[in-house]
């Protein structure tokens, strides 16, 4: 074979190089996810709702000519063993409006569990015009054996919103914290 | 091709190392060898997640729960479709690369013969993990070959070991990928110009880019399910402030390219088979090679079609809607490309053109339901129903498999030195397309009545269609039996085959003997 070392050096910078665009995919499958949570954070896509807003913007005069229907519900999630449910099921808002409501947690163990509420909005469109602005969600919830408590909302549809959507629901999944876990580190908006 | 030189004879270079026995196999280094040991890998697999399919139909053959429990029936479809995605089809067409590659583009061996080796024999290791993990605590992985969280995390320890046995998977593909790419980059015969290359080396090249390119995603994916099952990451955890969705994005965006990756050497096989068939040469070459490298790119854009139901926004629904029924655009140049070739040729209607023929009329069909499921508001009714069922079906069957089935029958005079037997490969072939457009042509009306995949029993409505469908599937696994049958006749007592037994043949692997030296074209060609 006529010289050998020429076309096996050609051939081991291309393996590199491509091993190289290998690792860059792989780092790529795991840089998804930082880009993934930006993009939700930006469009308000996937139900993701914004974190607080310490500013009050929202003035209580609405915008009377529309309508929204706000309709609550929630999920408890496996592993915890609480009774939840929505005071209101379902509001007809004015966009611009601020409204209370609320639900209503019992802990059904015979022991105190932390819990934390995590919320989603469909559809995924009306999420970033959902703000809300005092939430359970925000911090979260130990209840002792038995104990039963209102747990409140504020929020508002912000004017904006679009013209398509009619309904909007807003659901809360519930889910247990393990002790090592109920502490101020989980901060979810 | 025009080639002005006969490389060289049988003898001359065997003097050198030439294990024999299980050695042979074991420690083989020569592209031959080891094209040989995936395509008999991806047959066992083939029959084994073949065998798991007809446990499939033989519990819907009737409604109610006959002889599996709903546990059981979910490890049993979701182990044929990976078993088949990741051991059948993929080495399958590992394994041509390796046989026909170097023999295509007048090269001596592949770029890198050890690695080769490895790429190889990680997967024996990796069906061994996959097939025992039916006899672990809590039995075979269930949640579908998509591995969807929470589901997956949920799982017990056949969920570890089968992410062991991806990753493995994925280190094989990745490896023989590299070494296709720099095979055909850099080890081309003086005067084979890109554009003077065969087909099936085009299509394998821009296949092997999309597996550097999205393996390693799938990788990344596979590694967060591990963490978030054993190592307290939440990246799908919504619990922890993670998405179930995020997973279905990365997964597809590994899983889009991942069907053209099954389906785009099949391509090169069919532009093989049906201008040497045809005796005329490839119509709209420069176009071809055009159309499977937009189709490639296009791959990347799509994923997002296979989650028209998570909720996502109009816009987001529409974008990958048109991108998607952009792809029927090269799609159609390569279809329209295949039926200009056959234009007017002399033709002739052996197994592997009969299995040629097939590819294209079935593949369309499949090529059309997928257009269906393009459309937003119908996928929307039809989202995990029989339709998307029948629909990958008649791509990755009468696609994939059969166009496997051409290349074997095509390639394996060439390979083996024998001729198979003509008829029982005419009978194999009827019986193969009969029984299977028995099986998966009802599966179209029943996705359309409503019926939902994965589900062990169903309404009464469907049982009419679901006997259909189970008989023509019991058809189809028998019908296999004549392949294995005839490929191992072939190989024991066949005929021997002449140098190049298709008149209409014009690749270099034709210029050599039947079988080929152990060591061909030390001496590359000269290509005009």
């Amino acid at each position: 074979m006529p010289s050998p070392s020429a076309p096996w050096t050609k051939n081991r910078r291309m393996a590199v190089m491509l091993l190289g665009v290998t690792a860059l995919f792989f780092g790529f499958g795991f840089a998804l996810v930082p880009l993934y949570d930006v993009f939700c954070e930006l469009t308000g896509l996937n139900g993701r709702t914004s974190a607080a807003t310490n500013v009050i913007t929202t003035q209580t005069a609405g915008d009377t000519h529309r309508v929204v229907a706000v309709e609550f519900t929630s999920t408890v999630m496996p592993g915890l063993t609480w009774a939840i449910t929505p005071q209101t099921a379902r509001l007809e808002v004015h966009p611009g409006e601020l409204h209370h409501v609320s639900y209503r947690v019992r802990n059904l163990s015979d022991k105190p569990v932390v819990a934390q509420a995590v919320p989603s909005v469909s559809p995924g469109l009306a999420a970033a015009s959902f703000e809300k602005l005092e939430c359970f969600c925000f911090s979260q919830q130990a209840l002792d054996p038995g104990e039963t408590r209102e747990l409140p909302l504020a929020f508002t549809v912000k004017p904006g919103i679009d013209k398509d959507v009619q309904t909007i629901t807003l659901a809360y999944a519930f889910f247990k914290l393990d002790d090592a876990k109920a502490s101020p580190a989980a901060e979810i908006p | 091709m025009n080639t002005t030189t006969i490389s060289d004879t049988a003898s001359h270079h065997d003097e050198h190392d030439a294990p024999t026995g299980i050695a042979r196999w074991l420690a083989s280094t020569n592209h031959k060898d080891i094209g040989t040991l995936y395509l008999w890998f991806s047959l066992f697999m083939f029959f084994f997640a073949g065998a798991l399919a007809m446990l499939v139909r033989a519990e819907l053959f009737q409604p109610g729960l006959q002889l599996f429990q709903p546990e059981v029936f979910n490890q049993l479809t979701t182990m044929h479709g990976l078993i088949m995605i990741f051991g059948a089809i993929m080495p399958a067409l590992v394994g041509f690369a390796n046989w026909q590659i170097p023999l295509m583009i007048g090269a001596p061996d592949m770029a890198f013969p050890r690695l080769n080796n490895w790429s190889f024999w990680l997967l024996p290791a990796a069906g061994i993990l996959l097939i025992a993990t039916f006899f672990v605590p809590g039995g075979a992985i269930s949640g579908g070959w998509t591995m969807y969280p929470p589901l997956y995390i949920q799982g017990g320890m056949a969920y570890d070991i089968s992410i062991l046995a991806i990753h493995i998977l994925g280190i094989s593909s990745i490896m023989g990928a590299i070494n296709i790419i720099t095979t055909i980059l850099n080890m081309r015969a003086p005067g084979m110009t890109l554009m003077k290359m065969p087909l099936f080396v085009w299509t394998w090249l821009i296949t092997a880019f999309l597996l550097v390119a999205v393996m390693p995603v799938l990788a990344a994916a596979i590694t967060m399910l591990l963490t978030d099952r054993h190592f307290g990451t939440h990246f799908f955890n919504a619990a922890g402030g993670g998405d179930p969705v995020m997973f279905q994005h990365i997964f597809w965006f590994f899983g889009h390219p991942e069907v053209y990756i099954m389906i785009l050497p099949a391509f090169g096989i069919i532009s093989t088979t049906i201008p040497a068939f045809a005796r005329k040469p490839l119509f709209g070459y420069a176009s071809m090679v055009y159309a499977v490298a937009s189709i490639a790119f296009l791959s990347f854009i799509v994923w997002a079609h296979h989650m028209f139901t998570t909720g996502m926004p109009v816009g987001g629904q529409l974008f990958f809607m048109y991108t998607t029924m952009l792809i029927a655009i090269p799609t159609g140049v390569k279809v329209f490309n295949w039926v200009a070739t056959l234009w007017r040729g002399s033709i002739t209607f052996e197994t592997p053109m009969l299995f040629s023929i097939a590819f294209v009329c079935l593949f369309t069909i499949g090529g059309f339901s997928g257009l269906v499921l393009a459309l937003v508001p119908v996928d929307i009714q039809l989202q995990d129903t029989y339709y998307v069922v029948a629909h990958f079906h008649y791509v990755l069957f009468s696609g994939s498999a059969m166009a496997i089935m051409a290349g074997v029958y095509y390639w394996l005079p060439k390979w083996s030195g024998r001729m198979y037997n003509e008829t029982l490969g005419k009978l194999h072939f009827w019986l193969t397309a009969i029984a299977f457009n028995i099986t998966f042509f009802p599966m179209h009306f029943l996705g359309l009545a409503g019926m939902p995949r994965r589900i062990p029993d169903y309404a009464l409505q469907f049982a009419d269609f679901n006997m259909i469908s189970s008989i023509g599937g019991f058809m189809l696994g028998v019908s296999q039996l004549l392949f294995l049958y005839n490929v191992v006749q072939c190989i024991r007592r066949g005929t021997p085959a002449a140098d190049k037994p298709w008149e209409g043949a014009d690749t270099l692997e034709w210029t050599l003997s039947s079988p080929p030296p152990y060591h061909s074209f030390v001496t590359p060609p000269h290509i005009k």
